[in-house]
This record gives structure tokens, C-alpha cells and sequence, in this order.
């Protein structure tokens, strides 16, 4: 057959007349867990955007809570399971813990079962929300299965405890690879591993190494070192020095809630959990707010910037490009703003103003 | 030990007498506690918690000057305290410095091992970073870590105040961060299990906990302070930092007058960096000391300005706060001095030398006001010997006897 250019992609000729949706052939479906508290209105908020976005997407909720399965052990409906390994994308709102449920952490226990290792945060300065810090724009990337938070405690003798830090070279090599191949496709110029191996000699020591090792792979992207007391003195005074950080666990942790805290806090902060085997969740990862649930009273900024990082990682470039001008347009313009941005308009009308401008777009 | 005893022999001879009406109450007790009879201190503590109490012994004094050990570590730290001992020889300061080298690239352990033995010999120190080379194999250890740890000096202590003559983003800081400094995740007990899977072992231990928790709550009566906030990530390390928590919440029983409050690591860097205000005093194992410390000193204005003490039962070291060695500004004066020259104040008024050390912090501060003496990293164009000049030259002008400049 026939092959043909249109703009820059390459094209079948029987469908060089169609639009941009068709062109990408199906229609791509998204699993979609909407969580609790104000979960559920935000969710709606974004699906709403997306209709009018006209962005090919098509969403299948599906409820995570955790039931106990044969032998005892707990883990989430297999419903949710089987739809997340058939689509490969899910989106997800603020998920609760009840204390005393019996059962781990509802985000522990999907990092578990999808095997998610690298938690990826991009803090951008939104304009429109002032914060002391004007020119942020970096992305840390997280190693998530181990490092810290591995759970291996003990109490050796009354008195005496004695927690591991594991780290495993494969872990290591899988995150420093994802951090390179993310710089990479996101035209991002530099790569820091953050550390502490002047104490830590072997573990951050292996780390390290496995990163440098990566780096070799990835000439086009330059690559530094540097010791994590640097990186948060650094980052307070001036963060616009940082690009793509990758740290383990608890540096993660602490470094990518510094992040959020430089752009406004974790209420207009996306996040990306990806797996092994192509699956990629993305999250807000604010609290479920119960205080407001049901009201019509909360921001669905957080949730809508995860949302477009999914487009993104889908390749829907243009979509996503469009929904978070809009997004920004409408924080930028300060007429419709929800209460923690400072204004006091509800949910829904600031979501109809981006919809709003987003439809004018096309 | 002598404290000890007294404490335990009275527990002894005051259970039965009060043992019916000890119950579930916690009684406080009053202990007058001696130490070569010119220091006392009554300690109000309930019996069911045991406080360790150390009084330091005074200052040795020999024709009545102080000696005190000096590391000059590597990067900016020799030119820096070139600056401290020259100042001191200026102001007449009844300080002798003994100068112990230690070779960061040596594997050797002598080095460090004289210096420490310096310290012990005169009590108090004052050093520059010294640089730890990660290339080198694990069984070489961080030489800084250490001299912490062979001399005990189990309290870090800084005062992260916002000065008035440096521009930052957030005004009127004024937090005092206490980190633990021995063990926790930097006790250096690592290994590889099998090729490719490493193991590092946190510790946390009640005796350290107990301790470093009463430093704190004493440090902040001591100064009038309203609230400790312990950091901590009890959520994940359930069993260490659950211990640590624990034990600060036992000593927080014994100061009523002092509030006591927790937040967790990851909230507390993301409260710092947009409401500062909110903290009073700061209280944490070692990890998260360092990065809490670290963040507070960007908001202050950077590495340059702020200065640490480590404090022991017996010995005292006063540096930097950040610890950075500096080798990229290294003897190109443009290094900031005014950390190295804040903690030699902290370790005059250790010496009980008051008057010295608030001549000194005055001139400092003074020479802080002007913009154009500031160093490159707090966005002036000055160098490091005019800082000192001018320190100097205040210093001569407000009248007490000084040598030539």
C-alpha cells in the first residue's frame, strides 16, 4: 500500500482524511478509580473536561476496596485486577485508610499487587498561585518497592530496634533506567542522583554505581551526583538549578513533598505511579478531605494534572497540551477560583470555565 | 556515674516511705545533684522515668587560658579558621588553639585518632569538614562520623535565625533544630547478603532516645521556648521511630510547661518551605535531622551563615551547621565566614567567655547590615578577608583593648 505524509506522521493512505482521533485508530479505555471523599466530584470534574476536550478516551470505574481473599491473604476485587491489566492505564482519586480495618494501606496494597516502582512527580510553578518560589520545574523520580520502607523491623533486645534499608541492584538499574528513558522522551537535559554515600557507603554506594552504569546508555543526557543535604539547601534557595532527580525511597519521600510545597502543596501536585509490565497509574495524591466531600467545594487541579501526565505517557500530546492551558488559564485568570486557591467558586464552575476554554480552543 | 547512683540510692530510700501513695500518679521528686560542689542542679523528674542528667565539668583553665582543639578539615575550613584565630589574637581572646591535621585521603586511622585524642585532652573543639571520599571502600569510614561517635556527642544543636541584613524569601525565622547524632541510620552497619542486595541497618535505641529527648526539652526551658515538635515517620518505621516517639513523649510528660507535638518528615519539609513560622524547637533522629537542617539553613540564606555545636556529656565541637567542606570556593576568598565566626561565639560563651563571644556576635551582626561586605553567596560581591576587616575594625571602634589591625 500506499504510503503517505501528513504533517509529521505517517499515515495509511485510507485514513489520511480522518482526524486525529481516528488516525490513532481505537479509542484507548482508562480504568478509573474514583476513591472516596471527595474522590467521586473530582472524578466526575475530570471526565467532564476530558468530553470536552474530546480526548479518545473512555473510562471503566472500578471500586479498590480491599477484600480478603482465599488463604487469608488481603487484596483488591479481582474486577479492578483484571481491568487494570486488560487497559494498562488507570487513574486514580485519594483513597481512605480506615485505621482499624485489619488491612495495609490501600496504596501499599496496589504498589503490591501492580508491582508499581517508580512514583514520578513534575513540580511546575503554577502562575496564578503565588508562592515565595517563582521557577520551579523539576521531576523527581522515586524508587517505590524498597530502599527504607522495605517494613523489615526488629527489636533486638529491650530497647534496642533495628529497621533494614534494602536496596538490590536490580531495583536500583530498573528506576535509573526509567528516569533516563523519562529525560529522554520529555526533552529534559539533565539527570541527578541524589544520595548519601559518604555514610551509606554500600547501599547508596551500589545505587549510585547502577546509575552511573545507566548513564553510560544515555549520553544525550547529562548526568550528576549529588549528596542530599546539598540537594535540599540547594533547592530552597534556588530551584530553578534541578532538573530530573532520581533518589530511593525515603529521599524520595521527603524530596518530592518539598517539591509540592515549593508550588503551592499537594492539592494542585500530579503523580504518576508506573509498573513493571506497562502498567502506569496515575493519582492525586492530596487526602480524601472528608470535611468537604459532597459539597461541591474542592479543587480538581491535582486529579486534572495527573490526568493530562496520562495523556502524556500515552502519547496524546496535543490533547493534554490543551487541557493544561486551559487549566492554567483559568488559575492564571483568578476569576474562578475554589477556596484553597483563594477564591470562592465551587467545584463545578471552575470546571465549567475549563471547559469552557477549552472548547473555545478548538 | 556519680549522678546516677544518687539517683538510683534515692529511688531506693523513697519508695517505701512514699510507696503507698506512688499508684498510677507520677510523683515528682526534687534531686539536688552535686558535682564538686560548685554545680547544682535540681532535676524534678517522676519516678517512673529515669533522666540522665549531665552536668559538664568547668572548663579547664591554665594561667587562666583556655586551650581548645582545632581540625582544620579540608576545602574552606583551614582559611576559615585562619580567620577565627586571627580575630581571636586580635580581640585578645585568652584562647590557645592546638592544631591536629587529619589527612582525609589517608586510609590510616592515626589522624583521626589524634585528633580525637586532642579533644579529649582539652575538652572542646572547633572544626572544618572533613572530606569523605565515597570511591573508597566501606570499611573506610566518614571521619567526621567518627569523631561523633567515638566522643559521644549525641546533641547537634541549631539555631536557624533569619538575620535582618540578608534578603530571603521568608522573614523572621527563628527555629532551634536538635538531631541526634549518633546512631540512627548512620551507624555505618552495613552489608551485601548476597552479590547485588545490600543491607543497612537503622538503629534507634531507648537510652539514645531518652537522652536526646530531655536535651531537648531542657535546651528549650533553658531558653524560654513554648513547643518541641518531634519528626519522625512512625507511619512506615513503625518500630524504630515508634520507639523514638514513645520516648519523647515520656520526657514531654515531665516539662507540663512545655508543649509537645509530632509531625511527620515528608509534611514537615512541605510546612517548612511555605509556613516557617509554625516551628519553635525541632526534635529528631539523625537522617531526618539532616535534611530538616539543611532545608532551614536555605532559608536563612544558605550554608554560610548558620553555626552547629555537637554537645557530649563531656566534650563539646562547634562547626558549621550544614558540615559542607566547600572545596569548589576553596582559597579563593569569597568563602562566607560568618558561620565559622558564630560558632567560635558558641564556643566562647561554652567557655563561659560571655563577654568575648557577644563582642564578637555584635560586630558580626553589625557587618551583617551592610549589603555591599555581603560574600557571592548571599548575592554580594564582597570577600572573605574584608568581612573580617570590618568585624575587626567595629570591633576596635566600640572600645575594649585589641592588638594592631
Amino acid at each position: 500500500y500506499t504510503i503517505l505524509f501528513w504533517g509529521n506522521k505517517v499515515v495509511h493512505k485510507d485514513q489520511f482524511y480522518l482526524s486525529e482521533r481516528q488516525v490513532f485508530g481505537r479509542i484507548q479505555t482508562v480504568t478509573l478509580i474514583p476513591g472516596d471523599g471527595i474522590g467521586p466530584e473530582i472524578s466526575t470534574a475530570v471526565m467532564k473536561i476530558f468530553e470536552a476536550a474530546k480526548a479518545p478516551i473512555q473510562w471503566e470505574e472500578r471500586n479498590v476496596t480491599a477484600i480478603k481473599g482465599p488463604g487469608g491473604r488481603w487484596m483488591i476485587p479481582p474486577e479492578a485486577k483484571e481491568s487494570m491489566n486488560k487497559n494498562k492505564i488507570g487513574l486514580k482519586g485519594p483513597l481512605k485508610t480506615p485505621i482499624a480495618a485489619g488491612h495495609p494501606s490501600m496504596n501499599l496494597l496496589l504498589r503490591k499487587t501492580f508491582d508499581l516502582y517508580a512514583n514520578v512527580r513534575p513540580c511546575v510553578s503554577i502562575e496564578g498561585y503565588k508562592t515565595p518560589y517563582t521557577d520551579v520545574d523539576l521531576v523527581t523520580i522515586r524508587e517505590n518497592t524498597e530502599g527504607e520502607y522495605s517494613g523489615i523491623e526488629h527489636l533486638i533486645v529491650d530497647g534496642v530496634v533495628q529497621s533494614i534499608k534494602l536496596i538490590t541492584e536490580d531495583a536500583s538499574r530498573r528506576i535509573a533506567e526509567y528516569a533516563f528513558e523519562y529525560a529522554r522522551n520529555n526533552q529534559r537535559t539533565s539527570v541527578t542522583a541524589v544520595h548519601k554515600a559518604n555514610i551509606m557507603r554500600m547501599s547508596d554506594g551500589l545505587f549510585l554505581r547502577k546509575c552511573r552504569e545507566v548513564a553510560e546508555n544515555f549520553k544525550d543526557v547529562k548526568f550528576t551526583e549529588m549528596y542530599l543535604d546539598t540537594v535540599c539547601l540547594n533547592m530552597v534557595q534556588d530551584p530553578s538549578h534541578f532538573d530530573v532527580l532520581v533518589m530511593p525511597n525515603l529521599y524520595g519521600d521527603i524530596l518530592s513533598d518539598l517539591c509540592a510545597g515549593l508550588i503551592g502543596g499537594l492539592g494542585v501536585t500530579p503523580s504518576g505511579n508506573i509498573g513493571a509490565n506497562g502498567v502506569a497509574i496515575f493519582e492525586s495524591v492530596h487526602g480524601t478531605a472528608p470535611d468537604i466531600a459532597g459539597k461541591d467545594l474542592a479543587n480538581p487541579t491535582a486529579l486534572l494534572l495527573s490526568a493530562v501526565m496520562m495523556l502524556r505517557h500515552m502519547g496524546l500530546h496535543g490533547h493534554a497540551k490543551k487541557i493544561e492551558t486551559a487549566c492554567f488559564d483559568t488559575i492564571r485568570d483568578e476569576k474562578v477560583l475554589t477556596k484553597d486557591l483563594g477564591g470562592n467558586a465551587k467545584c463545578s464552575e471552575f470546571t465549567a470555565d475549563i471547559c469552557r476554554r477549552v472548547q473555545d480552543m478548538d | 556515674k556519680h549522678t546516677t547512683i544518687i539517683m538510683a540510692t534515692l529511688t531506693k530510700v523513697l519508695k517505701p516511705i512514699l510507696g503507698s501513695q506512688l499508684g498510677n500518679t507520677a510523683k515528682h521528686v526534687v534531686i539536688y545533684l552535686s558535682y564538686f560542689h560548685d554545680y547544682h542542679a535540681h532535676v524534678i523528674c517522676p519516678l517512673n522515668v529515669i533522666h540522665y542528667v549531665y552536668l559538664q565539668p568547668p572548663p579547664a583553665k591554665y594561667g587562666g587560658r583556655h586551650t581548645v582543639a582545632l581540625i582544620p578539615g579540608d576545602g574552606i575550613g583551614p582559611e576559615l579558621l585562619n580567620h577565627v584565630r586571627e580575630l581571636f589574637r586580635f580581640c585578645c581572646v585568652p584562647v590557645d588553639f592546638e592544631v591536629v591535621h587529619v589527612n582525609s585521603a589517608s586510609t590510616r586511622e592515626d589522624d583521626i585518632n589524634n585528633a580525637i585524642m586532642a579533644i579529649r585532652r582539652n575538652g572542646v573543639a572547633l572544626k572544618g569538614n572533613i572530606e569523605t571520599n565515597h570511591t573508597m571502600p566501606p570499611n573506610h569510614k566518614s571521619r567526621n562520623n567518627l569523631l561523633r561517635t567515638s566522643l559521644d556527642l549525641y546533641a547537634n544543636m541549631m539555631h536557624c535565625q533569619s538575620l535582618p541584613g540578608v534578603h530571603t524569601r521568608h522573614k523572621n525565622i527563628d527555629i532551634i533544630i536538635i538531631r541526634e547524632n549518633t546512631e540512627g541510620e548512620y551507624s555505618s552497619l552495613e552489608h551485601e547478603s548476597v552479590s547485588g542486595v545490600v543491607e543497612s541497618l537503622k538503629i534507634i535505641t531507648r537510652n539514645n532516645s531518652l537522652r536526646i529527648a530531655d536535651y531537648a526539652f531542657r535546651l528549650a526551658r533553658d531558653k524560654g521556648r513554648r513547643r518541641v515538635t518531634a519528626v519522625h515517620k512512625a507511619n512506615i518505621m513503625k518500630l524504630g521511630d515508634g520507639l523514638f516517639l514513645q520516648c519523647c513523649k515520656e520526657v514531654a510528660s515531665g516539662y507540663p510547661d512545655i508543649e509537645f507535638d509530632s509531625m511527620i518528615v515528608d509534611n514537615t519539609t512541605m510546612q517548612l518551605v511555605s509556613k516557617p513560622h509554625q516551628f519553635d524547637v525541632m526534635l529528631m533522629p539523625n537522617l531526618y535531622g539532616n535534611v530538616v537542617s539543611n532545608v532551614c539553613a536555605g532559608l536563612v540564606g544558605g550554608p554560610g551563615l548558620v553555626p552547629g555545636a555537637n554537645y557530649g556529656r563531656d566534650y563539646a565541637v562547634f562547626e558549621t551547621a550544614t558540615r559542607n567542606t566547600g572545596k569548589s570556593i576553596a582559597n579563593r576568598n569569597i568563602a562566607n565566614p560568618t558561620a565559622m565566626l558564630l560558632a567560635s561565639c558558641l564556643m566562647l560563651d561554652h567557655l563561659k567567655l560571655h563577654d568575648y563571644a557577644n563582642m564578637i556576635r555584635g560586630a558580626i551582626l553589625t557587618t551583617m547590615n551592610e549589603t555591599r561586605l555581603h560574600t557571592v553567596d548571599i548575592g554580594g560581591q564582597g570577600t572573605t578577608s574584608e568581612v573580617v576587616q570590618s568585624i575587626m575594625r567595629i570591633i576596635q571602634s566600640s572600645g575594649p583593648l585589641t592588638t594592631e589591625i
